[in-house]
């Protein structure tokens, strides 16, 4: 791991960081009520009575949040807590309707787990570092206050309050912005191929706490703060470097830091304290009376683990090992769920469609997809998501590079070509006569006026430069617009010359 | 352990509720008369005693993930939801602007 | 036809199935009473005869009609106003709630309702359920219907915080009404105005839609003149309810079919530490004489002990009002409710200013205490070691019902006083559930039942208190004192 250090006047600083991640969890209902969990609906449309804290309303626990946390533990190797409780904290705020939150602080869900971070991104298997997480346990949401929309008032929308989240409490295990980053990614990898949370920063399914500190290295922790609510990768990145350096520049100017919760102004890159939320410290938590302990038994536990699909270090392992990628194509193909379910039916569809197996086609599968498809993807403005070619489709354009229908070269064209119209690879191979030629005769016609038109060049080749049999070749395949079958080319070439 | 005036209102204060410092002094000696008496928990050896989790032994049931299940507690109710509100304005609920 | 007022659950059920009167008539009688009765008694915050007369009319319709009669058919009652009523106020008794109208019906009344039930209006109550004499309301005292017969004219406590519904049932304003007991909230008014309730298995009530006060030891149950009545309705207000995660998923027995008050080959434990020093001579003595009915009825009687009666009182006044600064938290002027905005008043100021206008003197005490003993560096002292003598405390219960069936105790330590009485000294007021506090940190059923009138011509109740799930048990015994005392007396009609 890189050693990340703050140059300050009196020396070098060392970072320590902890992230407390917020992660919607996928359900359809709320936590503890009825009411939908979509995205985007009109205020106050989403919220039930026991939502809106009316008078007598009591939670009942979804079964659904529950599992997805329980895979979301196991899927980072965490023990699972079977006797777990709520806890009510209690502040007043005017999203908050119940006047408390229901979380887990004595008794979580899930105990100690971890996860592997890298920050080699061509070897993600060198360079790997361990971080801790402490604990994951299930909470409410909070509702949403509106500032803008009237002179003297806020509005209140509470839509979200009640949608169960899992807070993903980190240890201090992290040293850098460029740590704290690689694991947001990878904690959000990992819960989008476990499904439990959508992962979608942008519409706050996934958000950061992020605890900062600074100490002369070797030093013991010094205070931290903690910025709320920090909601994109970048942003937890620049919390960190922005909160570090002030920190320097707070203690070597004979300050002290406060243990205070701050926010994070994307705009000017800084982070401010929230005065706002400063008295409410105690928090009074003791066991919510409404519920009673939450005890899961040994088949709940066995059925989610079950559940979980092949996680992305195994993914990514199997790939070099069982398929032959390089570990840097293995961890870009399974960075991401999607990339990897993508490639994965790309490799059984081209392997059917060359009638070869999947690891005799997988390299040139990996290939194609990282070097050829991201780049037109990403020039036509599009993602794997959205991707106006189908994994299947694409395997019939691979299919016909394999099986000498077409060249690399033209196979480019048939891409661009898909990505035009949206037909098949086949169809217009077909329409345009994109076919390539394996005709002996037509090619040595070719091949003979090249070597009359280029006799100077002839000369030298046979003179010893023989790096102009490239030349040649270029022109060949340039004359043939690209379709001469280049194994052909070469053969026919090698024996014109001589 | 005895509360003084500090104690109190900051206690009040805790729990956002709004008193005069005579009826933050009457509430002194009051709240001191119960703890006190309450204190008496003290003298039980409580050693080995877990603390009751659930009056009659029980654990949680598990609802299932369905929307709306139960009109008594699903969503989609807006007007019922606003119905009492003393501020709801544009299908939300108004406080005095809060400052972040 | 008789005064169909002086007629209980039982007879006007089975009175209306027979034809022998209708039930709006029946409705009738109980809402003239209830209008005569609310500027002497203030029993009722809302009145609602429409109501009444509607549920009426329905179950007339439906017996013209042959259709099956539901089990409390024409029954009009009383509503403690801290169950949430559909379209009609409901305030806990306290002014943050007052005009709050809930869109919802709370479970328990819905069940009434659905078994023929009618509501005769809301029922005042100790605000929040938070007193033992119904002087904390903000709608004003209730008045018990009894008198001392010292010639004096004091008002008398109906107790609480169910004190509406024991004053109403006692002075025949409805011939039952619903309660709700969290420290013995139902039992203490009944003793103190000689009718029966019952506050069953914590859990066998569902609490979806009942104003919360202390959430582990609120349970509803029914008061009533006697213990068929309490029975009957007890067996409607019963039952699972997936909305509330504390309800019991059992089924309902048919306790009013097996009501029967022989006690042979049951055992009845009487707890030596209930028999505290200086404990009123006419309370002992009503003690003594439940030991001798119940021995007539059959029972053999035993002794036993429940070691931590004593810490009982003290652990229910951390444990409560813990729950209830908790509880009342979401009474902010926000979503329902009263609002107060001083001029320039930020959101916290709302707040503050909201719930000291909004809260009563004994509701802020309470959320006080609540406060001090969960915040941070006292929830261990308190709370936790609360808890754990509540353990204990439940632990003795176990240990005693190895030994007895059910058990015997004074509901009360006295019989009802003065209002004013006591208002001063709340620890005093405190020690009034010394008797019903216990059973509320177990959770077990327990009754009260009237056993007699103190020398002061004042009823004395009788406590029963069973095992977990059996509300029979202690049904039955309650019928054997019931059958035994014959307590026929009632207030003489002042008001
Ligand atoms: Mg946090
Ligand atoms: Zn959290």
């Amino acid at each position: 791991m890189s050693t990340y250090r703050i140059q300050g006047a009196t020396g070098e600083w060392e970072v320590v960081i902890g992230l407390e991640v917020h992660a919607q969890i996928t359900s359809n209902a709320k936590l503890f009520s009825g009411a939908s969990t979509t995205f985007g609906a009109e205020p106050n449309s989403q919220v039930s009575l026991v939502d809106a804290a009316m008078p007598g309303m009591l939670p009942v626990l979804n079964g659904e949040c529950i599992r997805q946390a329980v895979r979301t533990g196991l899927a980072i190797d965490a023990s699972i807590n079977k006797w777990s409780r709520f806890d009510r904290k209690n502040y007043f705020y005017a999203d908050l309707p119940q006047g408390y939150q229901i979380s887990q602080l004595y008794h979580p869900l899930v105990g100690e787990g971890h996860i592997d971070i890298s920050l080699d991104d061509k070897n993600p298997e060198a360079d790997v570092k361990r971080i801790g997480v402490e604990r994951i346990h299930v909470e409410q949401d909070a509702g949403k206050l509106m500032h803008d929309q009237h002179p003297t008032m806020s509005y209140v929308d509470l839509n979200r309050s009640g949608v169960a989240l899992m807070e993903i409490v980190s240890k201090p295990d992290m040293r850098s912005p460029a740590e704290a980053g690689a694991y947001v990614r990878k904690l959000r990898s990992i819960l989008r191929y476990v499904g439990s949370c959508d992962g979608n920063m942008e519409e706050g399914s996934m958000r950061a706490d992020v605890n900062v500190s600074v100490r002369k290295v070797g030093d013991e922790l010094g205070t931290r703060t903690e910025t709320k609510n920090v909601n994109s990768v970048r942003f937890v990145m620049a919390t960190i470097e922005y909160e570090a350096n002030r920190q320097v520049d707070v203690l070597e100017s004979g300050g002290t830091i406060a243990q205070e919760t701050r926010l994070f102004d994307p705009d000017t890159g800084t982070t401010r304290s929230m005065r706002s939320k400063e008295d409410a410290h105690d928090y009074r938590y003791f066991p919510d009376p409404d519920l009673l302990p939450l005890v899961l038994d040994d088949a709940f536990v066995e059925a989610a683990r079950a559940s979980l699909p092949e996680l992305p270090d195994a993914k990514r392992h199997r790939y070099e090992n069982a398929l032959g990628l390089s570990p840097y194509a293995a961890g870009v193909l399974t960075a991401e769920v999607e990339t990897a379910r993508w490639f994965e039916t790309l490799l059984t569809s081209t392997a059917k469609a060359a009638g070869k197996g999947e690891s005799d086609v997988a390299k040139q599968a990996s290939n194609w997809l990282i070097s050829e498809f991201f780049g037109a993807l990403n020039r036509v403005g599009k993602s794997l998501d959205n991707s106006p070619i189908s994994a299947d489709a694409a395997a019939e354009l691979l299919a016909l590079i394999t099986d000498g229908t077409i060249s690399g070269s033209i196979a480019k064209q048939v891409l661009e070509k898909m990505l035009e119209t949206g037909d098949r690879a086949g169809t217009i191979v077909t329409r345009e006569g994109l076919k390539q030629t394996s005709d002996t005769d037509a090619i040595d016609a070719v091949i003979a006026k090249i070597l009359t038109d280029n006799a100077d060049k002839v000369e030298q080749y046979k003179g010893g430069k023989e790096a102009l049999f490239g030349f040649f070749v270029g022109q060949t395949m340039k004359a043939m617009q690209g379709k001469a079958n280049p194994g052909v080319v070469n053969e026919l070439l090698k024996k014109a010359l001589g | 352990m005895s509360v003084d005036t500090a104690t109190v209102a900051k206690i009040a204060a805790l729990a956002r509720i709004k008193l005069t410092e005579a009826e933050v002094a009457g509430m002194v000696p009051e709240l001191n008369g119960i703890l006190a008496w309450v204190e008496q928990l003290g003298e039980v050896d409580v050693t080995g005693v877990e603390p009751m989790t659930a009056v009659i032994a029980n654990t949680l049931r598990l609802r299932e993930d369905v929307v709306n299940a139960d009109p008594l507690t699903g969503g989609g109710m807006r007007d019922a939801v606003l119905a009492n509100a003393p501020a709801a304005e544009h299908g939300f609920f108004g406080v005095p602007k809060v400052i972040e | 036809m008789s005064d169909v007022t002086e007629l209980g659950v039982a007879a006007i059920r089975d009175g209306v199935a027979k034809g022998e009167f209708t039930a709006v008539e029946v409705a009738q009688g109980f809402n003239a009473n209830v209008a005569a009765a609310q500027i002497a008694l203030n029993a009722f915050i809302v009145a609602t005869p429409e109501a009444a007369l509607g549920a009426a009319q329905k179950v007339d319709e439906a017996r013209a009609a042959g259709q099956p009669l539901g089990k409390m058919a024409g029954v009009p009652i009383g509503m403690k106003d801290l169950f949430a009523t559909k379209g009609v106020q409901t305030t806990a008794a306290s002014h943050i709630l007052e005009g709050f109208t809930p869109q919802y019906e709370s479970s328990v009344s819905q069940k009434l309702w659905d078994a023929g039930a009618g509501m005769l209006g809301k029922l005042n109550l100790d605000q929040f359920a938070m007193g033992s004499s119904n002087e904390t309301s903000y709608f004003g005292n209730v008045i018990s219907p009894w008198k001392r017969k010292d010639g004096g004219n004091a008002a008398m406590a109906p107790g609480g915080s169910s004190g509406g519904s024991s004053a109403a049932v006692a002075a025949r304003l409805c011939p039952a009404a619903t309660g709700t007991d969290t420290g013995g909230s139902i039992r203490q008014p009944a003793a103190f105005t000689g009718i029966s309730g019952i506050k069953p298995t914590y859990g066998r009530c569902s609490r979806w839609g009942i104003v919360a006060f202390a959430s582990s030891l609120d349970q509803a149950g029914p008061m009533a003149r006697d213990v068929r009545d309490c029975a009957i309705m007890l067996e409607v207000m019963s039952g699972f309810d997936p909305k509330d995660s504390t309800s019991l998923d059992l089924p309902v027995p048919a306790w009013e079919a097996a009501l029967s008050g022989d006690m042979r080959g049951k055992k009845v434990g009487i707890p030596r530490e209930y028999r505290v020093d200086g404990l009123d001579g006419d309370v002992a003595k009503s003690w003594d004489q439940g030991i001798a009915w119940l021995k007539d009825a059959g029972a053999e009687i035993v002794d036993i002990s429940l070691p931590h009666t004593k810490y009982a009182l003290p652990a229910y006044y951390i444990i409560a009002p813990a729950e209830a600064s908790s509880n009342l938290a979401r009474y902010d002027g926000v979503r329902y409710g009263l609002r107060d905005l001083p001029d320039g008043a930020g959101l916290q100021d709302m707040y503050a200013a909201t719930r000291s206008a909004g809260f009563g003197a004994e509701v802020k005490r309470r959320i006080l205490i609540g406060t001090y003993v969960l915040s941070a560096g006292y929830y261990d002292a308190y709370y936790t070691q609360a808890q754990k003598v509540r353990t204990l405390i439940a632990r003795d219960f176990d240990e005693a019902f190895r030994l007895c069936d059910v058990i015997l105790a004074p509901t009360t330590p006295t019989a009802s006083f003065g209002l004013g009485e006591m208002v001063s000294d709340p620890l005093a007021m405190y020690l009034n559930d010394v008797f019903a506090v216990p059973a509320s940190l177990a959770g077990l059923p327990a009754m009260s039942v009237p056993a007699g009138l103190n020398r002061e011509g004042l009823p004395l109740g009788l406590q029963i208190i069973g095992k977990a799930f059996d509300e029979q048990g202690v049904l039955n015994a309650g019928l054997a004192i019931e059958s035994r005392a014959g307590f026929t007396a009632k207030p003489e009609r002042w008001w």
